[in-house]
């Protein structure tokens, strides 16, 4: 029966037989990614995005930054010399999906929060060449002007909920309440930073009185690679 | 279509047993050494899964009788680099500034170091060999906002200004005063800031412009307008300006004023690196 001239001449055997044979390779390389506990490392520090924060990751999708950037940083020598501590798997957790990416047409970003001051960042993502003169980095100044649509924002953070990020019932109630008060100069911060720690607070994109994209953009290019404290690390937790 | 497999009388092959349009396929065998190698590769995959990182088990996997693990690689090429370097960052850490500039090797070191992490972490802002740029200041002139000197640099590099993450960060914040004063007085005070510079302005709006001075600005930049660097408050005297020196670019600075943010670099850089890049910048051109 197992014998190809037999195989090939029956669609319904064939299929049912290519069906196992992938299904078995599905299974071996799947599951354990479900159950296997020695790959996400046991570091502080990691939380979920904040609203105006997982909005800019959504332009950041959405323009396809990940096209030219990736947010890896392997552990090589030359990269950490680089861009700072090697990019570990804890800390693409709450991502869905992960931005690693695989080109770098422009530098790695996982560590570029804090980086650079949210004024150089908004005139940067306006016309990079003012800022980097040999830069290849297209053009954003429409962010500036787009008003942010986020009415969805709290369906957003219960989505990411049913994929096992661990918002809050508070931070879900105050989901719009946070995603404006992020970028608001003249808000109480207090709580904000209580549910999500070392938030870019403030007037983020140089216009206090609106909420553009760009403020949701800079909110999220600032907190990139922040959350952990390395320097708090035992080198032991990160080796897996 | 299919036939019965026969053998080619021409070259003695089987056929396939295929016909098309009176052709037959031969079934020409693949050649030995292909085989083997295929084979050869086959059996060198189990190799690898017995020495390296392998097949998953339910909670963990199989960690490979090599012990091979990325980052305890990297960890142990980084100690060796470190090691390498110790010679040189040692004595960086070790000696004040003032030390490591008198050195001669040792500035050397420090400056190409502090030169390299310049390039990738101050340029953006500042300009390559950091000319500066419009909103950004250049650190190969003289003209200095919060010091020129070895240790001012250090203190500003580590802590950045005006930075809302480090609570020892230079700060000041020069008041908006569209809401302490009229349009009118601030045109005043802006012909008056000019004239300090020796730019053209009305010479009876700088008169009014110079009582408004003395009452509401001298505090920060001075009597005489030449800044004090306690408060990052900029010489107006001078031809430099960080937001431009027309009139209506004076006005809107007096007016609702924008403050320039720079990280603070303590804990993203190394303590070496920190030291490195005050020494570099400091021997751009201007360094007191």
């Amino acid at each position: 029966m197992f014998k190809h001239s037999f195989i090939e001449k029956r669609g319904v055997v064939l299929a049912s037989l290519i069906l196992v044979t992938v299904s078995i390779g599905g299974l071996v390389e799947i599951v354990p990614l479900f159950t296997i506990e020695s790959t996400i490392e046991p570091v502080r520090g990691v939380r979920p995005y904040s609203p105006l924060e997982l909005m800019g990751r959504n332009i950041y999708i959405r323009e396809g930054c990940y096209v030219c950037h990736s947010q890896m940083i392997r552990p090589f020598r030359d990269e950490v010399e680089r861009y700072g501590p090697y990019s570990l798997a804890v800390e693409s957790i709450y991502d869905h999906p992960f931005q690693w990416g695989s080109k770098r047409t422009g530098p790695d970003l996982a560590r570029v929060g804090g980086k650079y001051s949210n004024e150089w960042h908004v005139a940067h993502l306006v016309d990079p060449q003012s800022v980097v003169p040999e830069s290849v980095m297209p053009k954003y100044p429409f962010l500036l002007e787009n008003e942010l649509e986020a009415e969805d924002i709290r369906a957003h953070l219960e989505v990411l909920r049913t994929l096992g990020v661990p918002y809050t019932d508070d931070m879900i109630a105050k989901a719009e309440e946070d995603l404006r008060a992020q970028a608001d100069p003249e808000a109480d911060h207090e709580e904000l930073l209580q549910r999500y720690p070392k938030a870019m607070v403030g007037d983020l994109d140089g216009q206090p009185e609106r909420l553009t994209e760009m403020d949701a953009l800079v909110a999220y290019l600032q907190i990139l690679g922040r959350m952990i404290d390395f320097a708090d690390i035992d080198p032991k937790d990160v080796l897996q | 279509m299919a036939h019965e497999a026969e053998r080619d009388p021409v070259t003695g092959q089987q056929t396939t047993g295929h016909e098309w349009d009176g052709i037959k396929e031969l079934n020409t065998p693949l050649p030995r050494w292909w085989v083997y190698l295929f084979w050869a590769t086959i059996a060198w995959s189990v190799v690898w899964w017995i020495l390296y990182p392998s097949w998953p088990w339910l909670t963990t996997y199989y960690p490979g009788l090599l012990g091979s693990n990325q980052r305890l690689e990297f960890a142990e090429r980084w100690q060796a680099a470190e090691a390498e370097r110790a010679a040189w960052l040692d004595r960086i850490r070790e000696s004040g500034l003032a030390e490591i500039s008198a050195d001669p090797e040792l500035f050397t070191f420090a400056s190409r170091g502090g030169e390299v992490v310049f390039k990738e972490n101050c340029a953006a802002c500042h300009g390559l060999g950091g000319a500066g740029q419009r909103n950004y200041p250049s650190l190969a002139d003289d003209d200095w906002l919060w010091g020129g000197k070895l240790e001012d640099i250090l203190l500003t590099v580590r802590h950045g200004i005006r930075d809302p993450s480090d609570p020892d960060t230079r700060e000041s914040r020069m008041p908006a005063f569209a809401d302490l004063l009229t349009p009118e007085e601030i045109a005043d005070v802006a012909s008056y800031v000019l004239s300090l510079s020796g730019q053209a302005s009305d010479p009876e709006a700088a008169r009014r412009g110079a009582a408004l001075f003395a009452e509401q600005c001298a505090a920060c930049h001075g009597d005489d307008g030449r800044g004090i660097r306690e408060v990052g408050a900029p010489d107006l005297t001078d031809a430099i300006w960080l937001y431009g020196s027309s009139p209506e670019a004076v006005r809107a600075q007096i007016a609702d004023p924008r403050h320039g943010v720079m990280p603070a670099w303590a804990g993203r850089l190394s303590e070496e690196a920190l030291k490195m890049v005050a020494i570099y910048v400091h021997a751009l051109g201007g360094g007191e």
